[in-house]
């Protein structure tokens, strides 16, 4: 499967020309950029691990791509993604998003259903991937 | 200022017995400015012939306040001059010699705290009848700041459902389920997964599926749900069905937006029919129990589209906004419904920004501070397809959700290649915008190229990409050119 969080996951996974064309955008509105890795992608997973603090005075593009192929490299078998923040009052929040980091085989989720009563049945998603240990997933 | 003024300010004895003109009876205030805690409201007014502008005005701002059509001596037990609504200023329309605009001040004491139904009783209550005017409409409503503060507002706004969806950086995608009449449950379930397993985050029902004899609500809602979880399981995102849960009365509306919360929904949906006291009672029930609601406005062409008589939508949007939705349709532009591209821009600020000048251009006739309360997400529907994306882009940004119903379900190849023809039109697009493209211009190329490397969206673009829905617009600002105040 192939995991589609994020602003660009239907589109060819993005060159490093485009991720730098993305941050840039982003620097341009002021937006500090942030890298997020995680081996638990969970849709409801809204804590990935921080590749470092947010790079609130880098304003290089050429140097934030460069911290973010070295995350890439740093976490093969995790998902990557890179983030921009929008700090103005009113906003407050994440104003970009996308994945720039793949493991070479995407598990994919099982769907759990417990039946209840009344036709009711109570689902689950199920991360295959978390059936392994910490540091142990996505390696097959 | 006033071109026909006869009157100015109050007769001697206010309170003698008989018929006086509104005018004369302190409904008329050229002088008066306005409080900033006043609830302002502009008028277009078409007196009848030989009734002059002013006394309509007067009128208008009378009875939507304190008089009725003779002098009682009741007056007298109160400070009636508090409780007097004021036409303070009266302007020609320009181009159109019958219509004038009327701005009236209304105390804010007039109001209870936190019920549009009784603002709007007051306000709309009874004056679009009055026989004086051949016809009115409430063009826009100033809500103070100290008004605002007595609502909730929205139950989520547009920062907690993206944080909640987990979705950012571009619009999200929907579609509302076709046929909207006569599919079973188990069927209408198959539309949601397709269309969400293809690459739409949000499918809805349609305003008029209730629980009819050939699907009932709860059926209806456990397949929906089936169709959801499974969707979620193949993308890894989240996804969300809006289960319609209008019904006659209030018990019923609570029972099946307690079933949704219990089968895990994350959205409902009501239909702008049910009124305004049902409404803010759900929006109440939304932020207690943390489900998104959505609003379909229902009816609401009935008195917002034409320009003469009735209420602008951009008011209705202010009082949605204060009685809490998180998502409200708001127009497309391109689309099959109404909406001309200045006057929608209106509307979507007045339901996106925290402050919002007055600006004639975009029919916006008074500045609007909504102290940060949170914003509505404006939903496009109606006519919508993937061809349409740089446009749809353009001219309604970032905070919106696009919702292509025929322009997914009719999809030649399948529901799920119409959802993920759209989803890629729209990355595609939201990409060459961020890249500093063009894409305006560009964005018919922009498509064919990303065409090239899916059949899906190549399929979309041939059967839809010359649609387009080219009428005048009946609801368009007076002022088009660079405004002049």
């Amino acid at each position: 499967m192939r995991l589609t969080q994020g602003q660009f996951s239907f589109l060819p996974d993005l060159t490093e020309e485009q991720i730098k064309k993305q941050v840039q955008y982003a620097l341009d509105h002021g937006w500090p950029i942030s890298i997020e890795y995680t081996d638990d992608p969970h849709p409801r997973n809204s804590y990935w691990e921080m590749h470092g603090l947010p790079m609130f005075d880098v304003k290089d593009a050429v140097a934030i791509v460069g911290d973010i192929m070295k995350a890439i490299e740093a976490h093969p078998n995790s998902y990557v993604k890179v983030n921009a923040y929008d700090a103005r009052l009113g906003r407050q929040t994440t104003a970009m998003s996308f994945i720039v980091g793949r493991p070479a085989n995407e598990a994919g989720f099982r769907l759990d259903r417990t039946e209840w009563s009344d036709r009711q049945i109570k689902y689950g998603i199920h991360s295959y991937a978390t059936e392994e240990p910490v540091g142990e997933r996505y390696k097959k | 200022m006033t071109t026909d003024a006869t009157t100015n300010g109050k007769k001697n004895n206010r309170l003698a017995a008989g018929v006086t003109p509104y005018a004369e009876m302190g409904y008329w205030q050229p002088d008066y400015e306005p409080k900033d805690t006043d609830i302002l409201c502009a008028f277009r007014i078409t007196p009848q012939p030989g009734v002059d502008s002013v006394e309509a005005a007067a009128a208008v701002a009378g009875e939507s306040s304190t008089a009725t059509w003779t002098v009682v001596w009741t007056d007298r037990l109160s400070a009636y001059e508090h409780y007097q609504a004021r036409a303070y200023r009266v302007e020609p329309v320009a181009g159109n010699p019958e219509q004038y605009i009327a701005y009236i001040a209304y105390d804010i004491d007039l109001f209870e705290e936190g019920s549009i139904a009784n603002l709007t009783s007051s306000i709309i209550g009874n004056v679009f009848g009055f026989k004086a005017l051949k016809a009115l409409r409430l063009e826009d409503m100033r809500i103070p700041v100290a008004y605002v503060k007595t609502f909730q507002g929205p139950p989520h706004g547009i920062v907690m459902e993206r944080e909640y969806l987990n979705k950012f950086g571009r619009p999200i995608l929907g579609a509302t389920v076709k046929p909207k009449l006569g599919l079973s449950a188990k069927n209408y379930g198959r539309v949601v997964y397709e269309a969400l397993r293809g690459g739409l985050d949000f499918t809805k029902d349609d305003e008029n599926i209730n629980s009819q004899p050939f699907m009932r609500w709860r059926d209806r809602f456990l397949f929906c749900m089936e169709a959801v979880s499974r969707a979620e399981a193949s993308s890894g995102e989240i996804k969300g069905h809006y289960m319609n849960v209008t019904a006659a009365d209030m018990e019923s509306m609570y029972e099946r937006a307690d079933f949704a919360k219990q089968i895990g929904s994350s959205i409902i949906m009501m239909d702008l029919t049910v009124g305004f006291t049902a409404m803010q009672s759900m929006s109440k029930w939304a932020r207690k129990n943390g489900v998104i609601l959505h609003l379909h406005r229902a009816g609401h062409g009935t008195y917002t589209r034409q320009k003469t008589h009735g209420v602008s939508f951009r008011v209705l949007a202010k009082w949605c906004r204060l009685l809490g939705v998180d998502h409200i349709h708001a127009g497309t532009v391109v689309g099959k419904l109404e909406g001309d591209p200045n006057t929608t821009k209106g509307f979507y600020d007045i339901l996106r920004e925290d402050f919002i000048p007055a600006n004639p251009a975009h029919g916006v006739y008074f500045d609007q501070n909504w102290a940060s309360m949170a914003a509505v997400m404006p939903v496009a529907s109606g006519g919508i397809h993937a061809g349409q994306m740089h446009q749809l882009l353009d001219l309604l940004g970032e905070d919106v959700v696009l919702q292509f119903g025929g322009g997914t379900i009719g999809h030649p190849d399948g529901i799920a290649q119409g959802a993920e023809a759209n989803r890629i039109a729209l990355e595609v697009m939201v990409q060459a915008r961020n890249e500093g493209r063009d894409f305006v211009n560009e964005g018919p190329q922009i498509l064919e190229d990303a065409a090239k490397h899916s059949k899906a969206l190549a399929n979309a673009l041939g059967i839809w990409k010359d649609i387009t829905f080219d009428y005048a617009s009946t609801d368009s600002p007076d002022v088009v050119a660079t405004p002049s105040y």
